[in-house]
């Protein structure tokens, strides 16, 4: 999902640089406004995990591969402004350091791995928990639908940035100038390969680490519970 | 700071271990070809790409490995291994900075 330099027209790609600036900026403020020096450690462990889970390639039918992303997860655990601050960082470094990803496009991606996937995430997982106990049946059920329909978001808008890019840029000669194929080709091919296999294993991964962190450090999730209680909208460690 | 964490920084190192399984898909996902796997996959490199393509070359550890050391799979699982581990410390270091300007 990672969008190399040249895919997207310089008309694209920049814009995409300019949202993601008061995205950026707000996701700073509300960090630093709301999330506490304890809970610092989980975001950077959670920012370092969303790195190696996309190191996680998963064969895909037909010769290609995809990735789940982690975003979600993160975004269950301390908010969806952490997690894109956290996933923001771990998709530049990936571009500088290892050439995953472009230049140009670390707004795009940015947008749609640390913008877009836990935000749609979050909400699906509020949703869809309503207000059960953060470690009940239902909360995992969120969990794993929140995890599946964040990546499958992510898929679906790189899919339509760089597919959009066939339409609107040709050269002199009639061809294409960036990505080479029509939107429904590439929706059609993102959204199999994360519809049927990678979207299924986001699910799995932000289950598992949900139930991992409720047993290794159910203060984290308790603390969500008690601010609950006590009237407060928003959790205390959520960002 | 690790002690009070250190089943997530466990399971961290243990994903670090475990990350050379990322190789078993030898594919390159739909829409990350490079240059190189485009004149296949489409049968032509559309012009604005071409010149786009290599914007940033600096990257010290392409395609998370050392360049020239993976003509094999241990080669290639050491440079995924290293990647992670340099990968892993980036990313945490840079957000450890944040507890600098958090409150207590």
């Amino acid at each position: 999902m990672h969008i190399p330099d040249g895919y997207l027209s310089p008309q694209t790609a920049v814009p995409f640089i300019a949202v993601m600036v008061p995205i950026w900026s707000t996701a700073i403020k509300k960090v630093k406004q709301r999330l506490r020096k304890k809970d610092v450690p989980v975001l950077s462990i959670g920012a370092a995990f969303s790195f190696t889970i996309m190191m996680f390639n998963l064969p895909m039918p037909g010769g290609s591969s995809a990735h789940a992303a982690g975003a979600v997860l993160l975004a269950i655990l301390l908010g969806p402004w952490a997690a894109c601050l956290g996933v923001s960082v771990a998709l530049i470094i990936q571009a500088l350091i290892f050439g995953d990803g472009g230049i140009l496009a670390i707004g795009a991606n940015c947008f749609n791995m640390a913008f877009i996937m836990p935000m749609i995430g979050y909400y699906v997982y509020k949703l869809v928990k309503g207000s059960a106990d953060e470690s009940s049946g239902r909360a995992l059920l969120a969990a794993a639908i929140a995890g599946y329909i964040g990546l499958n978001a992510a898929a679906l808008v790189t899919a339509l940035e760089f597919g959009s890019q066939y339409h609107l840029f040709r050269a002199a000669d009639g061809t294409p100038l960036y990505f080479m194929y029509p939107i429904k080709v590439a929706v059609g091919a993102m959204m199999a390969e994360h519809l049927i296999l990678a979207g299924p294993v986001e699910g799995l991964i932000t289950v598992l680490g949900l139930r991992f962190v409720a047993s290794t450090h159910p203060e984290l999730l308790s603390e969500q519970k008690h601010s609950k209680l006590y009237g407060n909208k928003e959790a205390a460690n959520h960002v | 700071m690790f002690n009070k964490h250190r089943y997530l920084w466990l399971v961290l190192g243990v994903f670090i271990v475990l990350s050379p399984l990322g190789l078993i898909a030898s594919g390159t996902a739909f829409g990350e070809w490079g240059v190189d796997q485009l004149e296949k996959e489409a049968g032509f490199i559309p012009a604005g790409l071409a010149k786009m393509a290599d914007l940033w070359h600096h990257a010290p550890l392409p395609g998370y490995g050392i360049s020239g050391f993976s003509d094999s799979l241990m080669q290639s699982a050491a440079g995924y291994i290293i990647s992670a581990l340099v990968g892993v410390v980036l990313v945490a270091g840079i957000m450890l900075l944040f507890s600098k300007v958090v409150k207590d």
